[in-house]
């Protein structure tokens, strides 16, 4: 059943909002009529340690987990955690690394969570209104012009790439 | 209804609001701190005890009184609220009592992986096993009823997979009608005297063997026929890992771990070629059904250690002991940059003690550069730690002895501690370093007895830690190490010369809570204000102080 299910790492540092991008990813996958499961640890993770988070939606999920080396796609957000984290990706799969938006391009840095979700938004059976109605949902009013802004910066870049279109689904 | 994405944790709370939990307490611990937070935020009535034994104890009085209660804690707080607990299960309750245990297998944020099925099996309680949010939801409405019907306390196990993984839970339309709470006598029920104790424990044992018979038709185990090869019998959230690994395989998932329903397991494993056990920590089931003279086979001993994932399964399945591959290795955690904590460590690395630790933020002064803690075993037990040593060491070690103990694990366990020091002084006296951040931070933040704030945040009665070592003889110092390193550091240095029970505050907020904190004391600071106002002027105590 597992080719149904679309398998996401988020991973990064505490305090750079892994978290909120699952919480969002996952909002979105629920908003878009999928079954969704998540799966984090979190505990010590404030104090700046590796954080990584599991999100798994398609038709029917049972393991909150991402077996190893399973997942489709890989999205890091500190340049510190790309090698700890590779062994994770299948082969084939996409890693979406934290200068796939150069930091310059964004309004507000904190918001390269938002922007590596925008790029992965592009390869995914969400549709892109779905998933800035979740951004939304999301963040503070006084944030949301930052992040969409944020988002379609990485929703462009994966556009221009040319990457998306052949990491759809495969 | 609808569905809405929740974690475990959130999910229980939400059903502990629908089943009508009158009161719900705990002491916060990794993963099942945010069951009390979340019940708070629904409205439920939440509150946080200074440890597990006593959220246990109020839970007890709750239920013994006809109200529904909810006890959480983590594994290891069911160490400290075991006391009460094994009694309770001859007592029974009288309304309903749900306990849960949320057991940390891989260790992600606990000092062991200690599988509390073993507590059922030991104290003689009925325990649940749920997989996923939507059957936290779904098995909490379970327990209260369990409860109710065997006047039992029910255990509800939970993992750091089950409480911390969110998925699509769908609630009930309609809550449980909630009970009246009163108080209705019955001595040889509650009073557990020998000559009461002894038919007490007949009667749970009863009780058990009552609801073993009913777990052999109860609809809380699910049986999957599928290829008659392999049969595979598993809870908790290994259940989902075992589905997603063999698809095809007949599959027999426990709902109700204590008492296991060894009949209908029996004729499942009679009826596969082979009959394997998938479960996470110890093999509780392994075992119970070896002992029932059932064949199956259990786990290889490898996977005894950490959590289960999909690959672990498959592993177990395909029989293969080879090496697993690491774990990635992250960062691990470190102290926050603008720790208050960085002056302590220096200074304690500085003098060269040796340092008796405890458990929160502070525990990672372990780490470099002032690997600076040469004990942690369990919450409190820095100071028994540090009085045994001091007791024994030569002289010139002896004095460089120092226990260091976070505000909230003062509170929780810290207390005794001062007690033993000054009934059983050492020689050269003993230093204590209390680390008051003003929060419990290691667990995110949450209030307790020291802060003066209740769950909520709200104004309540308040501990004063220097009150109370200062109630009990003890030579006690405050001082902002943060503000004053070199002046922290110099009194460390004096206390440690001298042959005395000192005990040093070392006080400062946390960096990431101080904020909060300001807010929340304002608005507690307004409260205390109007209270005082109206007890003046009726002359009267303030009716919630
Ligand atoms: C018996 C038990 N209950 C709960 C926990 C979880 N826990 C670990 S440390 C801690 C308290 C930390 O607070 P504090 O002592 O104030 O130190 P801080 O983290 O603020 O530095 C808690 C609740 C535990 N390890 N053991
Ligand atoms: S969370 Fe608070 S107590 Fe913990 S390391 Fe950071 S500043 Fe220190």
């Amino acid at each position: 059943m597992s080719h149904t299910v679309t398998n996401v790492i988020l991973a990064g540092l505490g305090g750079q909002g892994v978290i909120k991008a699952s919480d969002i990813l996952a909002d979105a996958a629920v908003r878009a009529g999928f079954d969704v499961k998540k799966a984090e640890v979190h505990g010590m993770s404030q104090r700046g340690g590796s954080v990584t988070s599991d999100i798994r939606f398609g038709v029917k999920v049972l393991s909150p987990m991402i077996p190893r080396g399973e997942a489709d796609f890989l999205v890091v957000l500190a340049p510190s955690e790309v090698e700890v984290t590779r062994p994770l990706l299948r082969p084939g799969g996409v890693l979406l690394a934290p200068d796939f938006v150069p930091e310059g391009e964004l309004i507000n840095k904190r918001s390269l969570n938002v922007a590596l979700l925008g790029a992965l938004s592009a390869y995914l059976d969400i549709p892109e209104r779905i998933f800035l109605d979740a951004v939304r949902a999301a963040l503070a009013e006084r944030l949301h012009a930052a992040n969409e802004q944020a988002f379609q910066q990485g929703r462009a870049r994966a556009a221009t790439s040319g990457a998306a279109a052949l990491g759809k689904r495969q | 209804m609808e569905k809405r994405l929740l974690s475990g944790d959130e999910a229980v709370a939400l059903a502990a609001r629908d089943t009508g939990i009158a009161l719900g307490t705990g002491y916060p611990g990794t993963p099942s701190t945010e069951i009390l937070e979340a019940f708070g935020a629904l409205g439920g009535s939440a509150q946080w005890a200074p440890n597990e034994k006593v959220a246990l104890e109020v839970g007890l009085g709750a239920a013994f009184g006809g109200g529904r209660a909810l006890v959480t804690m983590k594994h290891v707080g069911l160490n400290v609220a075991a006391d009460p607990l094994f009694t309770a299960a001859y007592t029974g309750v009288t309304g309903a009592l749900v306990v849960v245990t949320a057991d940390d297998p891989g260790m992600a944020s606990s000092q062991n992986e200690q599988d509390n099925r073993r507590y059922a099996i030991a104290a003689g309680l009925p325990m649940l096993s749920p997989a996923d949010p939507q059957e936290a939801y779904d098995y909490f409405f379970r327990a209260v009823e369990l409860s109710e019907r065997w006047s039992l306390p029910v255990l509800f196990r939970m993992t750091t997979r089950v409480c911390h993984s969110k998925a699509l839970v769908t609630s009930r339309a309609t809550p449980m009608t909630p009970r009246a709470p009163s108080f209705v006598r019955d001595i040889p029920g509650r009073v557990m005297v020998p000559a009461f104790a002894r038919p007490a424990h007949r009667k749970l044992r009863a009780k058990l063997a009552d609801m073993a018979a009913f777990g052999e038709t109860s609809d809380l185990h699910t049986v999957t026929e599928g290829s008659r090869d392999l049969g595979i019998v598993t809870d908790g959230v290994c259940a989902l890992h075992a589905a997603e690994a063999s698809p095809g395989a007949s599959f027999f998932k426990i709902g109700l771990v204590h008492p296991l329903p060894i009949e209908r397991l029996r004729t499942f494993a009679a009826g596969v070629k082979r009959c394997q056990v998938i479960e996470e920590g110890d093999p509780v089931i392994a075992d119970a059904l070896r002992a029932a003279g059932i064949a199956v086979e259990s786990k290889p001993e490898m996977f005894r250690f950490g959590e289960l994932d999909v690959g672990r399964v498959r592993r177990i399945l395909a029989r293969d002991l080879s090496t697993e591959p690491p774990l990635p290795k992250g960062k691990p955690p470190e102290l926050c940059a603008a720790c208050p904590y960085h002056p302590v460590f220096a200074a304690l690395r500085k003098l060269d003690c040796i340092v008796a630790g405890d458990i929160g933020c502070y525990t990672l002064g372990v780490m470099e550069p002032y690997r600076a803690l040469d004990t942690c075993v369990a919450m409190g037990a820095s100071i028994g730690v540090g009085l045994g040593l001091r007791h024994v060491l030569p002289a010139d070690q002896a004095r460089r002895v120092v226990s260091i103990i976070g505000d909230s694990t003062f509170i929780h366990s810290g207390v005794s501690g001062l007690m033993e020091m000054v009934y059983n002084p050492p020689k050269l006296g003993h230093v204590i370093i209390v680390l008051d951040n003003g929060i419990t931070a290691m667990t995110g933040q949450q209030e307790h007895p020291g802060t003066g704030r209740t769950l909520e945040h709200e104004a309540t009665g308040k501990i004063s830690i220097e009150g109370l070592a200062r109630a009990m003889g003890i030579d006690t110092t405050i001082i902002d190490p943060f503000a004053n390193p070199a002046g922290f550091a110099t009194l460390l240095a004096e206390k440690l010369a001298a042959p005395l029970l000192s005990l040093i505050v070392a006080r400062r907020p946390c960096v990431l809570a101080a904020a909060d904190i300001r807010g929340w004391e304002k608005a507690a600071e307004a409260t205390r204000a109007a209270q005082a106002c109206a007890g003046a002027a009726c002359g009267a105590v303030p009716e919630d102080a």
